[in-house]
């Protein structure tokens, strides 16, 4: 892959409701932010793609909110509907390909604004599955069940890396749940759906990213801290969950294969220094960590009692905090990407990875980890 | 071959709770109580915009300042609608003809969507000078103006 | 220019119809990718990468990229979903371009698609708009472009006769395209006596609702004239998705489509396009468009789009044939929409247009409408780029 670089990263603090905020609001905030980070004016913006929903904006065509707050008006711009890693996907071919030689990409949603049940039980196929009453919670209880039953699991060591992530907020100013809390607490928080307890389950989010992509031409432009985009690739498993199987995230391999290998990692475990996951739930941090080859199948929790993912040990996994500390659906997986960029800066205060030169983000899309989209990002070119 | 059957989804709805942000909580508070209209001025190209929002999209700057615009205006655009279709809102179909338009306000620079008066259609034109009915009840959303009338 | 060239290799469509009980959503997309895989002459397994586009309250079905793998065949590829409003379907036709052109693909599938009969296909229009300050009050697409209308006739005196002429030609056109949805000639007076929707437009000036979807493969230069022999290479794409509040629209004029195109002709180094440009598929839902929007495009001067129309330049045979297809007031599966403009500019530039083929096309134009007046614009060229 040609050289490509993250040159400038944005985002709101994340919180479980800011009434006070438009979507355009939240996107003017990450926006300037970013434009700010990289010593930038709209003006060296060569092309947008802004990320939304239109379920969970409740709005057809939800992209029309946030044209002007985004710098769009007289830009060529598109929107990707989905995780804000695919958003920034698509804009980084937008500088592959020649025609533009920066993209701002954003991603925003706010959870507060519906019901999420109501907006994930619209991603149930309609003529089999929906009438059910299936919600993503219950989703993907299912896929813990079938996670814990393959790998021999406990309730007790996914609960793990709730009190892991909720402890990484404590030092993150932009995460919406620092918490002290042990694994007794998570295991004796309201269970919502079997296996998964409250505190198992990241939070309903209002929040919004940006960031700002560059060709190798103007990545050294700006600012002398750009951080190289080495491998990134996306696939999608089927779609009924009865059709796959759901302990595994086959999907999720292929794409981090794939991005490993355009990366030239060979031996991630050893390779990686940082990783920022999607954790929208305890049970998917291990479950992701293994289907991405940073550690062996089902050995996931054994290294996490091990301290193996805390910010001192050998692969700090998520040290922001993750999405069990905030989860703004569709910026989400931006956050991930704007996370690592910092570690690989330098810049992330009191959750900083020492020596972090190579990380990777990971985003999702659909129903219990259908599709997955992961970047693997550098310090080096 | 059997019949190509169709799954009704019923009732299902996602009820939705709008942040209206602070520039136009502002506007609906002055609708509400004051019945006036606020428009907010870019402080680059000095244009007056409504509704009143945080951004200018040309100049990419945040605006600041509220100004008074209307409340009478001029029809920028406008037709009659003949057919009637399902209001999203509330499910039911409106009923027809009435009037639908884009008013230039007194001082705005760009235009303000609404429902006109077609009780004369034949004055209903480009142009035509226009003034706002409000509702007696008024609760801060758009409907608290009822529509406008066509002066004379 | 790109890393890599792009060309259109194949492309498919479905059986478009107002209503296809006989099909769900993902059996409707599978029709159409099976028929681009046969036109391209390649398997799902050739397919590097998938785009795909729709307008969500439509079928209100959330996370369509994922839902939709069994008809698209995404299962265990990368699959993204790109959305716009009206504009889908070109915008999703610009994804494909960069996703090849950025070398990180070699073949990719595009998909469009619309069941326009599953929902109310205007009460869903309405809620594309601001829930707080346009969506209460507004009265639908139709209104919206009747607006523009009016706006438009106000300045420069055109007449319902006018836009009558525009439908006249497109429906008329669409009689020699098996894809089209309806294939009936009508006359001035039939648009004229028509119901009167929202004044000045009757009911046979305005796009029907469809259910369909459309395919398009493109592959990179290095494997396209491997796996064709007509080819179409995409020269230049570009969108303005300009405004956000409705009010704040230039009324009477289409801005998103004087910009959009101004920056395609730079790119390509068109003069003259009236001349320059052979065909054009124009993304035009409601008959005045199609006298205002050349006129934005630079094909002819502000207020003469009636006066061209009525020469015939624009008929199967004239000096610029629009919408040999028959064009949006014939079929429109809304985010498929956009994407059959640019297969069918596709099939014009290959030669494989049929009955419907304008002879000798160099450059072909398509379009996508949507949004609060944006524009969508692809350049088409017989030649591969030179630049």
């Amino acid at each position: 892959m040609e050289n490509a670089a993250i040159i400038g990263i944005g985002m709101t603090k994340i919180e479980a409701n800011k009434v006070r905020e438009t979507f355009a609001d939240m996107v003017w905030e990450a926006v300037n932010k970013a434009l700010n980070d990289a010593q930038m004016t709209i003006n060296d913006i060569d092309n947008i793609i802004t990320t939304s929903n239109d379920f969970w904006d409740g709005r057809t065509i939800s992209c029309m909110a946030v044209g002007d707050a985004s710098g769009a008006r007289n830009k060529n711009v598109s929107c990707v509907e989905g995780d804000g890693t695919f958003g920034a996907f698509y804009g980084l071919t937008r500088v592959l390909s020649g025609s533009y030689g920066t993209t701002l990409v954003t991603a925003h949603s706010k959870g507060s604004e519906s019901i999420s049940s109501l907006i994930t039980n619209a991603a149930f196929d309609p003529i089999y599955d929906r009438s059910l009453g299936m919600d993503m919670i219950t989703a993907c209880a299912m896929q813990a069940t079938a996670y814990m039953y393959r790998t021999g699991t406990t309730s007790k060591q996914i609960a793990q890396v709730s009190v892991k992530n909720h402890g990484n907020a404590k030092n993150n100013p932009m995460s919406q749940l620092p918490m002290d809390i042990t694994v007794e607490d998570v295991l004796n928080s309201e269970m919502i759906s079997d296996p998964l307890h409250k505190l198992d389950c990241s939070p309903v989010s209002d929040g919004c990213c940006a960031i700002i992509i560059a060709n190798k031409d103007r990545a050294l432009k700006y600012n002398d801290k750009p951080v190289w985009i080495k491998g990134v690739s996306f696939c999608s498993d089927s779609y009924f969950l009865g059709d796959r199987d759901l302990s595994k995230a086959a999907s999720l391999t292929k794409a981090t294969n794939a991005a490993y290998k355009m990366a030239g990692i060979n031996n991630p475990k050893d390779e990686i220094q940082v990783a920022e996951l999607y954790d929208a739930f305890t049970y998917q941090e291990l479950m992701w960590l293994e289907a991405m080859g940073l550690c062996d199948d089902g050995k996931g929790s054994e290294l996490l009692e091990n301290k193996y993912f805390d910010i001192g040990g050998k692969l700090p996994v998520n040290p922001s905090g993750g999405l069990l500390s905030g989860h703004p659906v569709i910026a989400a997986g931006l956050i991930r990407i704007a996370e690592i960029v910092k570690q690989l800066r330098g810049e992330a205060g009191k959750y900083q990875v020492h020596g972090a030169k190579l990380g990777v983000a990971q985003g999702v899309n659909g129903l219990a980890g259908q599709s997955h989209c992961v970047w693997v990002l550098g310090k080096e070119k | 071959m059997s019949e190509n059957m169709v799954i009704d989804s019923g009732n299902a709805r996602q009820p939705f709770n709008y942040s209206v942000g602070l520039y136009g909580s502002k506007f609906f508070k002055e609708l509400k109580e004051n019945k006036r209209f606020l428009g907010v001025k870019c402080p680059k190209c000095s244009k007056v915009y409504i509704p009143p929002r945080k951004v200018c999209g040309e100049c990419f700057i945040e605006t600041r300042e509220f100004v008074e615009v209307g409340p009478r205006g001029k029809i920028g655009s406008f037709t009659i609608l003949r057919y009637a279709f399902i209001d999203p809102e509330t499910g039911e179909q409106k009923p027809v003809p009435y009037g639908y338009g884009f008013i230039r306000l007194d001082g705005a620079d760009t235009l303000f969507q609404h429902y006109i008066n077609i009780s004369d259609e034949n004055k209903v034109k480009i142009g035509a000078i226009v003034e706002p009915v409000f509702a007696e009840n008024r609760k801060g959303t758009i409907r608290d103006i009822l529509h406008f009338n066509i002066v004379d | 220019m790109g890393k890599k060239r792009v060309a259109i290799i194949g492309t498919g469509q479905t059986y478009h119809k107002s209503h296809r009980p006989d099909v769900n959503g993902q059996e409707l997309i599978h029709e159409a990718v099976s028929s681009a895989l046969c036109d391209a002459d390649l398997t799902i397994a050739d397919i590097d990468a998938i785009v795909i586009g729709n307008m969500d309250h439509f079928e209100g079905i959330n996370y369509v990229d994922c839902w939709s793998v069994d008809g698209s065949g995404g299962v265990m590829k990368p699959i993204i979903k790109l959305t716009t409003g009206g504009t889908t379907g070109s915008t999703i036709a610009i994804g494909g371009y960069h996703l090849v052109a950025s070398g990180l693909f070699e073949k990719v599938l595009v998909i469009g698609w619309e069941k326009n009969s599953e929902s109310d296909t205007t009460g869903a229009i309405t809620t594309a708009f601001d829930p707080v300050w346009d969506r209460l009050v507004f009265a639908g697409a139709i209104s919206g472009l009747a607006v523009e209308a009016q706006a438009y006739m106000a300045r420069y005196g055109a007449t319902d006769r006018d836009g009558a002429r525009v439908s006249v030609r497109d429906r008329k056109h669409a009689c020699n395209n098996p894809h089209a949805q309806l294939r009936k000639e009508v006359t001035i007076e039939d648009v004229l006596a028509s119901p009167m929707l929202a004044d000045p437009i009757h009911l046979l000036d305005v796009c029907p609702r469809t259910d369909g979807a459309c395919a398009v493969i493109m592959a990179n230069e290095d494997v396209a004239p491997k796996l064709a022999s007509k080819l179409d290479w995409i020269w230049a794409t570009s969108s303005r998705h300009k405004y956000t509040y409705i009010g704040d629209v230039n009324w009477g004029e289409l801005d998103s489509m004087y910009n959009a195109s101004r920056e395609i002709y730079k790119k390509a180094g068109i003069k003259e396009p009236n001349k320059e440009i052979s065909v054009i598929e124009l993304y035009q839902p409601y008959s005045f468009a199609g006298i205002i929007w050349i006129e934005d495009m630079g094909i002819v001067p502000r207020g003469k789009g009636a006066e061209y129309i009525w020469s015939g330049a624009t008929d199967m045979g004239g000096e610029l044939p629009i919408n040999p297809s028959g064009g949006v007031i014939a079929c429109n599966p809304i985010g498929a929409t956009g994407l059959i403009r640019c297969a069918e500019a596709a099939m014009q530039v290959m030669g494989k247009a049929d009955i419907r083929q304008v002879p000798d096309v160099n450059f072909a134009i398509s379009t996508g409408f949507g949004g609060c007046m944006w524009t969508d614009m692809i350049l088409h060229g017989q030649k591969k780029p030179d630049f």
